[in-house]
């Protein structure tokens, strides 16, 4: 069975501070990170790897130091990795990135299952997994927590927030992985060392995955991003304490005053 | 030069500084308190090849090399001394021994399992009488047919009750004494006569075992000579050598520690009515701490890559010495500033620091002390300019 796991990599955020002039956050001097719920896809493709066989493919999109994520990915148990890096790959938002990302693995071709993880957390939008199945047209499971593969299916527990559904999807499918999957396993010293001293890292641009320039990027992007910053903190609000037939006359006039009513 | 560290050791370190503060950290002070040996932290490290590091891949290691050992020692003395000085032990001197003077054999049989932690290994010099003056030592090897029986008893081994593997030191010939006179030799606890004594308490590292080993007509088989027969008094040196830098090491992150504890500290701790973080007299105690860590990290990863680098020989063997003494000295001196800045927090027990400060004493005491470190490094040192000194 081929496993193919996504995974980027991010800036890590509980090292990252906020420039309070500016709202955004200061990324310099901040060590990168594989995604922690890429890491959690990547424990769930290595267990499954480990019960029936088969192979986990890595893949990521990103600038060259992106190697390392999948340098660490490889230390921890992946037997492949394919960086898709290429200037015409820049300022993709989520749509640019899946269509890169789904060009990939239609080259790879032979794939049963695609892992990743539910969301990033540097852009938190949780839609590269969804529309990456949406372009490969195969099934989606999102928030999955527990998975099991049987007999060219795969039932996945879904967990929301008022509860767990069980799905049932044919192979492939593309399943998003939450963190209370698993604990991701340490990878060991000696596959620290192989990852880096012998072990490749396929770099693949946009003409090797045949890639239209003006769908990927900044130029296959329907959205850009101006700006990120955190809102100021809500104020707190206003109590009105009268009896409720004042309080309903205080409150109308307050609603007047700013123009809701 | 180029003195960044390579991308696979930054990621070991990464590795092994999660390890260590998941997996060790919150066994710390139980450990210290009780004097127990984390058994269970020592097979999640075989696991992740951390007993190993510094040998090949051809020998169980991961083959990190020495510097890959610094920054295991570097990490693991962050959290916890007991610990790193159980795996410094088995790693640093006791498996080490037989990776640099072992046979082929001798490597396949023993250290291929204790660079995968499936067994401990000890290194054996000390005796009663015979500590810096290691040359004194009395236990003695008779050869007896294909065997070598050995008598004698050796005193304050880091990790001797729970070996399996002991690299020993024995006199074959009291005419010749350091210089032809003496054999190493690699004893498995199950040989007949092998003894475990007496366990010590200790003022620091209780959660490492430090105990007494007696051979009582102990029978060792002759292929298990280490090294040349009559030049063991050079294989233990050579390894103690070896050993001196990550201890060093294991300093330069007791130190570190030490110093992150004492700025987040002072950046807390109000009085007068601000961080005590203003005062001069904290800011020259925190100024001249960073100073010496960061002198002595330089020391240490030069003398690791030089190590590495198979740049061996007199001058190495000096540096390494230095990286003792200075090591040593360094983490002394940030525990009992440590101390000081933490003010009555840091004589609590209920507060790491004077854990730190009671682990910190005895790096300038083992693996050769202070003393005769200096008098290495000024023999070495007068030898070069024609002056041979003993």
């Amino acid at each position: 069975m081929k496993v193919v796991v996504m995974i980027k990599q991010v800036p890590d955020t509980n090292e990252v501070r906020l420039d309070k002039r500016t709202g955004t956050l200061i990324r310099e001097g901040v060590p990168s990170i594989i995604n922690p719920e890429d890491k959690n896809a990547l424990e769930e493709a290595l267990k499954l790897k480990e019960k029936t066989g088969g192979s986990v493919v890595v893949v990521s999109m990103g600038p060259p130091q992106a190697e390392d994520a999948l340098r660490e990915a490889l230390a921890m148990g992946a037997d492949e990795a394919i960086l898709l890096t290429d200037r015409a790959f820049a300022g993709a938002d989520t749509w640019a990135t899946a269509t890169t990302l789904g060009h990939a693995l239609k080259k790879i071709g032979d794939f049963d299952l695609v892992l990743a993880g539910r969301q990033a957390i540097d852009g938190d939008t949780a839609q590269v997994g969804p529309q990456l199945a949406e372009y490969l047209k195969i099934p989606q499971v999102t928030y999955v927590r527990e998975l099991v593969v049987d007999d060219g299916k795969v039932k996945a527990t879904r967990a929301l927030e008022d509860g767990y559904e069980e799905i049932e999807a044919e192979l492939p499918a593309l399943l998003t992985i939450t963190k209370e999957a698993n604990v991701p396993r340490y990878p060991h010293a000696a596959a620290i060392m192989t990852a880096y001293r012998e072990q490749e890292v396929a770099l693949w641009s946009a003409e090797d995955i045949n890639a239209d320039p003006e769908s990927v990027g900044l130029k296959g992007s329907p959205t850009q991003v101006k700006r990120s910053f955190t809102p100021p903190p809500k104020e707190p609000g206003q109590v009105i304490k009268s009896a409720p037939s004042e309080a309903a006359k205080d409150v109308v006039a307050i609603l007047r005053q700013k123009n809701i009513i | 030069m180029d003195f960044t560290f390579s991308k696979e050791h930054q990621l070991l370190r990464r590795m092994i500084r999660e390890f260590a503060e998941k997996e060790v950290a919150p066994l710390a002070e139980d450990i210290d308190r009780d004097e127990r040996v984390p058994f269970e932290t020592l097979r999640k490290a075989a696991k992740l090849g951390l007993m190993g590091i510094p040998f090949p891949q051809k020998y169980g290691g991961a083959g990190a090399g020495e510097i890959g050992y610094c920054i295991l020692m570097e990490e693991l003395n962050k959290i916890c001394g007991s610990t790193a000085t159980i795996i410094g032990a088995h790693t640093g001197i006791g498996a080490m021994a037989i990776y640099l003077d072992g046979t082929e054999e001798q490597k396949q049989k023993y250290l291929v399992p204790l660079a995968r932690g499936e067994k401990i290994a000890a290194f054996a010099l000390t005796e009663a009488n015979a500590g810096s003056d290691a040359a004194a030592i009395q236990t003695r090897a008779v050869r007896e047919g294909d065997h070598f029986i050995l008598n004698g008893s050796k005193l304050w081994i880091t990790n001797g009750d729970i070996a399996d593997v002991i690299s020993v030191l024995a006199v074959t010939d009291p005419a010749l004494g350091a210089r032809g006179g003496v054999t190493a030799f690699i004893v498995e606890k199950e040989f007949p006569g092998f003894k475990v004594g007496h366990k010590e308490e200790k003022m620091g590292i209780r959660g490492s075992s430090t105990a007494e080993l007696f051979f009582e007509d102990c029978r060792v088989p002759a292929e298990n000579v280490l090294g040349m027969f009559g030049g063991g008094f050079l294989t233990f040196m050579k390894t103690l050598d070896v050993g001196r830098i990550s201890l060093g090491a294991g300093c330069l992150g007791a130190s570190d520690k030490a110093l992150e504890m004492c700025m987040e500290f002072a950046k807390s701790r109000y009085q007068f009515g601000a961080p005590i973080a203003a005062k001069q007299a904290i800011q020259w105690m925190i100024a001249d701490m960073a100073i010496e860590i960061e002198a002595l990290r330089s020391l240490i990863y030069r003398t690791a890559w030089m190590l590495d680098s198979g740049q061996t020989g007199r001058e190495f063997s000096n540096m390494a010495a230095m990286c003792k003494v200075f090591g040593s000295e360094v983490a002394c001196r940030a525990a009992d500033v440590a101390v000081q800045i933490h003010g009555g927090m840091g004589y609590m027990k209920k507060y790491p620091v004077e854990r730190m400060y009671r682990d910190a004493r005895i790096t300038r005491i083992f693996e050769g002390t202070n003393e005769i470190q200096r008098e290495i490094i000024a023999r070495n040192l007068f030898r070069k300019v024609g002056l041979r000194l003993r």
